[in-house]
């Protein structure tokens, strides 16, 4: 029997970036908070040995135990799902903050585009450019509406850019810190990219280029570019992440409580309501049931998706019939990329997570379409994060994989060699969805997340597209050779691409095609709310984070509105 | 030898060994991860020293997985050949990559600990990646096994007696999956194989490979140090003297 715990106003599923906002904003409010998380908490203090590529960047220190839990894939409904035995493609977040603590930083909003890329689209191009396999929809929500919300999370952030981008959205405030420096390698790629007519601009970090404290009280400390950021840790607090901001935030309040240990299994519902949710120890194997007025799913894209299935909240999307919501929509993103090969050497072992630059002249509809036969783009960014030996063994075609030569020219190109990269968006499609596998089973019985994926002909033709852009980028930065990545093909769950999953519990403005209302509020359960990139109909030529971050503060304000008023907000 | 190497595409290369082309700029790393080319074939290599590792006197390193002299020797003059001594310096043996690969066989690593391990197993497609039961040290007794098997098939003499282009042709067939494994494919050991060469190459060395840090220093990375802000607009290439993770703890 699970032993029922005391009830709260609300409850978090997970205390990454949108479970320590969700408790920031509500504990504030006076709401009685409490998170419940898988993992253990942690903190700068235990970071102090994180400048270890091995065990923290190939060996996965701080993320998902994938022995608990993992997700199962196949590319299309033909092959046999697998289950992802070991993480590659994205690296999940496990313990107090989630991915927030292994994350890069670049924190960028979407463009107006995205929000109403339907009717953009169809008003620019006619509505046949896309098949109507797309499955292409608004968002429910503008930029305009949204953009107080981009301000506050940028402001709790602290987050450091310039506002020069011509394709972005208008700002109501400038950015809270500076840019970060422009460093030498940055400098070619503006001088090459100005050149080339495009309009570069420092990227937006959440890797402080000054000391900052945030409208909450917290401090954020300056970066000292470590080279040590991407999937550590940050020893100096200078990363902005939930557990230096928004989790002591929520804390101080004396509103918020975090029970860690806890994995939640099943969302308790009774009638139009949720009731709270049930977890399990991972200490003890006991189970409990924690009751809320309140449910918040924080626990990320996936986790977020499966709890919905196995409590059987929403109709599952069938590709055949298309009807149903949940699953649907599932977005990845491609990477369109070149490296380019240098005489000189260059302190690519120097960096940040988000030191960098941009041009958004290919993303978004910052460019015309008509005559091109995918819509979208990239971003197209350099960034200089520092190069880690394990994992960067630059070599030019025709060297072999390994033996003298590839020891050689490895070697020689460790610090002759950079990579311009872009962050294709991807667009929904109806073969590309989440559900529930029917075989395999995390380590509390519960059904594991399927995912079924693959890339599409607009992904190919959006990729082809901007390699041969940003080629011509890297040739103007001087490179002696210039090596475009391949042309995709199908996904592949093995290397690492990004963690910038979308998708599964999508946000709009009719229950017939979407899982929650634009203030992430469930459609089937009016005190159950969804928040996470999850959310996105489709996913941007950005990072993730800024953009659900803003959601994250909406959806806030919205659970403490329906606190007071019950119902639906819409 | 030089031809074995032939014969699969850039892009089943790419595949096989989890190299993603184009530069990640998505949160990820940006790597050195095109121009994997194994179609043009491969340079013949010299024959790698046969000495079993030279650890300073100080320093404590013992085998914690392997138990039999000759499983770690084969698996030593594997890597060798992987990742060899030149004139930049040390090859894998000289770095410790041995030691490194068993003292992890003997952990985490070893025993797949924070993977899932779940049956049903099926083989899969190479999209789906990692789907064998067995665990990486299950995985490398196997191989290691395998490759001994080969030397006397082919040559009639043990693997470590082989000269150099005689293991490139043994290595190259698992890599071309020419070699028949249980519950593995040949090819698949040979990468994680490659890769654990790699890491023992540029681990930090409190993990028993790096030896002296020449690994970082053949390549010029600094490794931890505390910080770069002061440094970082600077045009010209700075040669810094490694730093272990270890300074940290005192
Ligand atoms: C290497 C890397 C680099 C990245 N770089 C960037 C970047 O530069 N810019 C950017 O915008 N984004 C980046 N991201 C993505 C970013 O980290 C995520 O978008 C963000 O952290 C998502 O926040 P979240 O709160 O939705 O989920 P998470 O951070 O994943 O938090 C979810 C939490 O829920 C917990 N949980 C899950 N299931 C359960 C359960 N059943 N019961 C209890 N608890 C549960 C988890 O343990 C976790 O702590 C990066 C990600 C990675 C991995
Ligand atoms: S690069 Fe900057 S933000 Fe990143 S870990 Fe180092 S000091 Fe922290």
């Amino acid at each position: 029997m699970a032993k029922t715990m005391d009830k709260v106003n609300v409850v978090t599923v997970g205390v990454g970036w949108m479970g320590g906002i969700i408790a920031a904003e509500c504990a504030k409010a006076g709401l009685k908070v409490r998170g419940l998380e898988r993992g253990k908490p942690r903190g700068t203090a235990d970071y102090q040995m994180i400048h270890d590529e091995y065990r923290y960047a190939i060996r996965y220190e701080l993320m998902q135990d994938l022995s608990k839990e993992t997700i199962t894939f196949r590319n299309h409904r033909k092959m046999r799902a697998l289950p992802m035995r070991q993480l590659g493609s994205f690296l999940l977040g496990e313990n107090l903050g989630g991915a927030g603590t292994h994350w890069n930083g670049h924190t960028f909003r979407f463009l107006p585009y995205d929000f109403q890329i339907k009717t953009m689209t169809e008003q620019k191009y006619g509505k046949n450019k896309l098949s109507a396999d797309y499955l292409l929809q608004d968002w429910g929500v503008t930029y305009d509406e949204l953009e107080p919300y981009f301000d506050k999370f940028e402001k709790t952030a602290g987050i450091s850019g310039e506002n020069t981008n011509p394709f972005a959205g208008k700002r109501s405030n400038d950015f809270p810190t500076p840019p970060m420096k422009r460093t030498p390698i940055l400098k070619k790629f503006e001088t090459a990219a100005s050149s080339l007519g495009y309009h570069p601009y420092m990227l937006p970090s959440a890797n402080l280029s000054e000391a900052y404290e945030n409208p909450d009280g917290e401090a954020i400390n300056a970066c000292q570019y470590c080279g040590f950021c991407e999937r550590f840790g940050c020893e100096y607090g200078a990363k902005t992440s939930p557990e230096i901001t928004v989790v002591p935030t929520a804390m101080k309040t004396g509103n918020f409580d975090i029970t860690f240990h806890a994995n939640v299994i099943e969302i308790l519902k009774s009638g139009n309501k949720v009731t709270g949710v049930k977890y399990v120890d991972t200490q003890s194997g006991e189970e409990f049931i924690q009751p809320a007025d309140v449910v918040v799913l924080t626990s990320y894209v996936m986790n977020n998706a499966k709890l919905l299935m196995v409590s059987n909240i929403g109709e599952q999307y069938n590709p055949d019939t298309g009807r149903g919501t949940l699953g649907k929509n599932y977005g990845y993103q491609i990477l369109p990329g070149v490296t380019g090969f240098f005489d000189e050497q260059m302190n690519v072992f120097m960096g940040a997570g988000a030191l960098g630059m941009t041009i958004d002249d290919f993303n978004g509809d910052s460019f015309d379409h008509s005559n091109l036969d995918f819509i979208h783009g990239a971003s197209i960014s350099i960034t200089q994060p520092g190069v880690r030996p394990i994992q960067t063994n630059p070599i030019p075609p025709d060297v072999p994989a390994w033996g003298a030569e590839f020891k050689k020219a490895s070697i020689e190109n460790y610090t002759r060699m950079l990579s311009i990269g872009g962050q294709g968006a991807s667009m929904p499609h109806k073969e590309n969805f989440m559900s529930l596998d029917p075989d395999y089973r995390d380590a509390y019985g519960v059904p594991l997340l399927q995912l079924t994926y693959n890339f599409t002909e607009q992904d190919r033709n959006l990729h082809k597209f901007l390699t041969d852009r940003i080629a011509e980028i890297m040739k103007e930065m001087g490179a002696k050779t210039v090596v475009p990545g391949n042309p995709i093909s199908d996904y592949d769950i093995v290397p690492y691409q990004t963690t910038h999953n979308t998708g599964g519990t999508i946000m709009g403005t009719d229950p017939a095609n979407s899982v929650v209302n634009t203030y992430l509020q469930h459609w089937d359960a009016e005190n159950l709310f969804v928040v996470g990139a999850g959310n996105f109909p489709h996913n941007g030529g950005y990072n993730p984070t800024g953009t659900i971050g803003a959601l994250a503060y909406r959806a806030a304000e919205a659970i403490q509105k329906y606190s007071k008023t019950g119902g639906s907000l819409v | 030898m030089a031809d074995e190497r032939k014969g699969l595409s850039r892009r089943d290369f790419l595949k096989t060994t989890g190299i993603a082309t184009g530069a990640l700029v998505g949160g990820g790393l940006i790597g050195g991860l095109v121009g994997y080319n194994v179609n043009k074939g491969g340079v013949e290599t010299k024959s790698g020293t046969k000495n079993t590792g030279n650890h300073d006197a100080t320093s404590v390193v013992g085998l914690m997985f392997f138990t039999n002299h000759a499983d770690f020797n084969l698996l030593s003059q594997a890597v060798e050949r992987i990742f060899p001594e030149d004139d930049l310096g040390p090859g894998a043996i000289g770095l410790g990559v041995p030691y490194f690969i068993d003292n992890q066989l003997a952990g985490n690593y070893g025993s797949n600990a924070r993977e899932y391990m779940i049956g049903p197993f099926f083989a899969g497609e190479a999209t789906q990646g990692y789907q064998s039961r067995l665990t990486r040290a299950e995985m490398f007794r196997q191989g290691i096994t395998k490759m001994e098997e080969e030397a006397q098939k082919r040559y009639q003499k043990p693997f470590v007696d082989l000269d150099g282009s005689q293991m490139d042709e043994i290595i190259t067939a698992f890599q071309k999956n020419e070699v028949e494994m249980k519950g593995v494919s040949s090819e698949f050991f040979f990468r994680v194989l490659r890769q654990a060469t790699l890491e023992g190459a540029y681990a930090d060395p409190i993990y028993n490979g790096n030896n002296n840090m020449d690994g970082w220093r053949m390549k010029g990375f600094p490794g931890h140090q505390m910080a770069y802000i002061n440094l970082i607009e600077d045009e010209k290439f700075q040669k810094i003297e490694p730093k272990s993770i270890s300074t940290m703890q005192h």
